[in-house]
């Protein structure tokens, strides 16, 4: 396993400070609109104790043991769900996977029925990814127990945010003033929603840049009502790109086109992808991420994707950590 | 016979006869006979009093457009218990919308609502026709049948009538029997698995949204219709800037349009689905109760529906009630049905409006009284007023009664409104039908 | 609520020295030998002893720091965390003679916890304990085999160790409240 080498601009504190308690105040984890800079701060440095346990040979903390996290997932997913999975087995808890397409608990029956099933199981803490945006919400008015949201329709994606956002830290050191590029289909795009959250609050600037009927008509709204003046919106991928310190393009996909969003996905390649010649308009130390499943040749070039600024699969392994990092933090929080 | 009534010592409002005055008002045989100063009532025998003292008398509320779901969705509401609601909301006389199972497309489904509505309900119900076969838009109903019913108007309500030619047809048909033509103005193809309006909510939300051009394409669209056919067009449930900017422009043309607009639409904005109300926490509530179609629009549409209201280009306050189940709307947002159990709440919300001094006890008791009246064919006699020798349909009402709103209390099987555990100041105490009580406030 | 102070700057430091030399002594020398400091005060004082050891022995015994924290019995019922701080440990534990270092030594729970969290990062040969203060009300079967002072309190009483490299000073205090004060986790 590719092991995670810090920067050397993080600097190892001399001193010690004295073992505080933290200040979280979530029994859920649903979306970042609602975390401070402080809990981000604190996600990161947990999820780097969680690193140090990934290095071992053992990556195994009794932690979690006794307790049980549930994975419950109404859209298929392979990766966040393993990574979810894995985080829970590291922490010594018990995991139960449930795919509501195949789980006859799940199939066929209200979202509602099923959490309640669910937590007379004696799940401690619940993952849900779910197609309709608004569905944890909708859970956790009726169970007691944690729940993470690992993805809710188009709506939000928080534990791929606070990666996203630990990679960049991982190496550039702060977010503050940092320049961060997604591009892609925004309009149906929850990691998009969460990055938008969890970059502003740790004072990055965000561009996003898509095909305008790839872009929710609200957007300039919903920016100027939430007062999020860090972010900017881009037709165009070059003033985007343009001195960027990290690039996120996002997944298209194929079905936008299908459903006449966009003339031809040839007309997004020429006009959006990711290539070796448009990365170079970025700062040199530029970071290139994707939240994954890549459609390599579509949004980005195979050459960038496997290039040398790619963080790619160094985001697949911190995921697992800031999942572990969420789950250590949730555990134990009842619900109130 | 119900009783011989004196309303005593209440503030007479009537819209329709310019009265806005404490008077007293003698009710025998069921009809309207007298109008004067307290204590100068004509002598009766069996007399009964009612003191209305502080309390506003006005003409039963005449509401256009409801959902009684009887046939076919009995489980969401009753003919019976639909009207209990409407008469504990003060309403005297209901239009019931044609989407039921079958709908109302037939001579047989419409009579069976119309005699049901005889024996089990607790006010008066107009049934409203289908503009086409199975609401499918293709084939005209009978139109000619369906008025023999006794139908009020004709409406594809939930649908619009996608094909301008067959809605100029209907236009043309309904315009001889004289009759309305009743419209929900949605372009399905712009709206097409919208769950709330199109804007900064939505896309704060991660919400498929329904812009405001998707009625007011099919606005202008049934207006220039209704100019060519001259049928009177009643626009259902108007809910943006747009719609009553190009109704106001048709009526200053002299087309013959009406419009109807419903309390939520006045007094709700899309951000009602993001916060819960009262606010509970600062979590994201994608309130299910606050899903309705048309969706809850911005304050910039409030406030042209409420200049609509004043200026006269809105006629009439109509609740659109929509009750469901709560297993229809105890789910997730997107797949929760559109639709808001109204009536019992639809006085209260807007005297908010009165309240706020944003709308004027008058125009308000008009729009709920002889304006929607109006649009109904004088088939059914005087509605909407307490002319002497109209029926006796009264609504009596606290202008100032603060109450807390709880769905559980609700007569209606639908508990889904946005106004659960909402501090309202206005409350209805009695509802007459043909002079009998059908609904009185517990003390 | 008075603070008494038990152990001065130079009681710290003697007693520190002390031990430097019991753990030469026991261990034959200084070979093999890894100092384990726990998050967060144990770091610095483990710091010491082996800059003493390197005076007596002429050997740079490598230091580390230990984090207990994914190792408690009591994290999940906790509804506020502790923030994790580094588990640092330069060299490899499999056949050396580690020794734990804490600035005070109470239940034994930690002791435990780091006893499973070391063995998760290797085989030691002999883990030892060496401990600034040892408070008594041992609640597991665990000793210390190397204590710069034994003493004996009630359990509503508080030990209050400040480490000069944490605290800006050095000195061992207790603190008796009057009327029933919180016992001290462990």
């Amino acid at each position: 396993m590719k092991t995670i080498e810090p920067s050397s601009s993080i600097t190892t504190p001399e001193t010690f400070p004295p073992p505080s308690i933290a200040v979280w105040q979530h029994s859920h984890v649903l979306d970042l609109d609602d975390f401070t800079q402080e809990e981000i701060e604190l996600v990161f440095e947990t999820a780097d104790a969680m690193a140090e346990v990934l290095t071992r040979e053992v990556k195994r903390v009794p932690t979690l043991r006794g307790k049980t996290v549930v994975t419950l997932f109404y859209e298929p997913s392979t990766r966040t769900r393993a990574s979810f999975e894995l985080a829970a087995k590291n922490l010594s808890a018990d995991t139960v996977s449930l795919d509501a397409s195949k789980s006859s608990i799940v199939k066929g029956e209200s979202l509602i029925d099923s959490l309640r099933t669910i937590q007379a199981l004696g799940a401690d803490i619940i993952v849900m990814r779910h197609s309709q945006s608004g569905a944890p919400y909708l859970a956790i008015q009726y169970v007691n127990c944690s729940l993470i949201n690992a993805g809710d329709g188009w709506h939000a994606h928080p534990s791929q945010a606070l990666l996203d956002l630990y990679t960049i830290r991982r190496h550039l050191g702060t977010l503050a003033n940092l320049k961060v590029t997604i591009i892609g289909d925004i309009m149906h795009s929850r990691v998009a929603r969460s990055n938008i959250w969890g970059m502003t609050t740790m004072g990055a600037k965000i561009v996003l840049c898509a095909p305008p009927t790839l872009l929710p008509r609200g957007l300039d709204n919903f920016i100027a009502n939430c007062q999020l003046p860090d972010v900017s919106i881009e037709t165009e991928i070059e003033p985007a790109l343009e001195d960027a310190d990290a690039v996120m393009p996002l997944r298209l996909q194929i079905e936008r086109q299908q459903s006449g969003l966009l003339p031809s996905l040839r007309e997004y390649i020429q006009l959006y992808q990711l290539t070796m010649e448009r990365l170079s308009l970025a700062k040199p130390h530029v970071l290139v991420m994707h939240p994954g499943p890549i459609n390599e040749g579509i949004e980005i070039s195979p050459e960038v994707a496997h290039g040398t600024q790619s963080v790619i699969e160094e985001q697949v392994t911190n995921g697992v950590a800031i999942r572990m990092a969420l789950l250590y933090l949730i555990a134990g929080g009842k619900n109130k | 016979m119900p009783p011989n009534l004196l309303i005593s010592g209440g503030h007479i409002l009537d819209p329709s006869q310019g009265i806005d005055r404490v008077a007293d008002l003698l009710i025998t045989k069921g009809k309207i006979t007298w109008l004067g100063d307290k204590g100068t009532a004509p002598s009766q025998s069996d007399l009964t009093t009612i003191d209305a003292t502080g309390l506003v008398v006005c003409p039963g509320f005449v509401d256009l457009h409801c959902h009684l779901r009887e046939p076919g969705f009995e489980d969401k509401e009753t003919i019976a218990t639909g009207t209990k609601a409407a008469a504990k909301g003060g309403f005297t006389t209901v239009c019931c919308m044609p989407n039921t199972n079958p709908p109302l497309d037939t001579q047989t489904s419409t009579d069976y609502v119309k005699k049901t509505a005889e024996i089990e309900g607790t006010v008066q119900v107009l049934p409203i026709g289908c503009i086409t076969k199975g609401r499918q838009g293709k084939e005209l109903t009978e139109m000619s049948e369906l008025a023999k019913v006794g139908v009020i108007g004709f409406s594809d309500d939930g649908d619009t009538v996608a094909s301008s030619r067959i809605m100029s047809l209907a236009m043309d048909y309904s315009h001889a029997l004289g009759l309305p033509i009743i419209d929900h103005c949605e372009d399905k193809e712009l709206s097409d698995g919208g769950f709330m309006n199109d804007g900064w909510v939505s896309a704060r939300l991660g919400l498929k949204g329904i812009p405001k051009a998707a009625e007011e394409i099919v606005v202008a669209r049934d207006l220039a219709l209704a100019q060519l056919t001259g049928v009177r067009l009643h626009v259902a449930h108007v809910s943006t800037e747009g719609s009553v900017e190009l109704i106001r422009r048709a009526k200053e043309k002299g087309i013959a349009v009406t419009a109807e607009v419903t309390p939520h639409h006045l007094t709700l904005t899309e951000e009602r689905i993001m916060d819960s109300q009262p606010k509970k926490h600062n979590q994201l509530a994608y309130d299910t109760n606050a899903k309705v179609n048309p969706p809850l629009r911005t304050k910039e549409d409030i406030a042209a529906l409420i200049k609509g209201l004043k200026d006269g280009t809105i006629d009439a306050i109509a609740t659109d009630h929509a009750p469901h189940t709560s297993v229809d709307k105890m789910c997730e947002f997107g797949l929760a049905a559109f639709g808001i159990s109204g009536l019992e709440t639809a006085l209260a919300c807007l005297m908010g409006l009165v309240h706020s001094r944003q709308l004027d006890l008058k125009t308000l008791i008009s729009k709920l009284t002889f304006e929607p009246a109006r649009v109904i064919s004088t088939r059914y006699g005087e509605l909407g007023t307490l002319k002497p020798g109209c029926r006796a349909d009264v609504t009596l009402f606290d202008p100032n009664k603060e109450w807390v709103v709880d769905s559980h209390d609700f007569a209606s099987k639908g508990k889904n409104t946005p106004f659960d555990g909402c501090h309202f100041k206005g409350r209805v105490i009695v509802t007459l039908v043909a002079g009998k009580i059908v609904y009185r406030a517990d003390s | 609520m008075p603070e008494r102070t038990l152990m001065s700057p130079e009681d710290m430091q003697r007693a520190l020295v002390r031990i430097a030399h019991e753990i030469v002594e026991r261990n034959k020398g200084a070979k093999d030998i890894v100092l384990v400091g726990m998050q967060t005060r144990g770091v610095p004082l483990a710091k010491r002893l082996a800059t003493t050891i390197q005076g007596l022995e002429e050997i740079t015994v490598p230091v580390g720091s230990l984090d207990i924290s994914l190792y408690r019995d009591d994290i999940s019922s906790l509804h506020l965390k502790p923030v994790i701080h580094r588990t640092d440990i330069p060299t490899d534990v499999t056949n050396k003679q580690v020794i734990l270092v804490d600035d005070v030594f109470y239940t034994g729970r930690s002791i435990r916890a780091a006893m499973d969290a070391l063995m998760d990062l290797g085989r030691p040969q002999s883990i030892q304990l060496a401990v600034l203060v040892d408070r008594g009300h041992r609640e597991l079967p665990i000793r210390a085999d190397y204590a710069g002072k034994n003493i004996p309190t009630s359990r509503n009483e508080e030990i209050k160790v400040y480490v000069k490299e944490v605290d800006g000073e050095d000195k061992v205090t207790i603190l008796s409240p009057n009327k029933g004060a919180t016992d001290e986790n462990d």
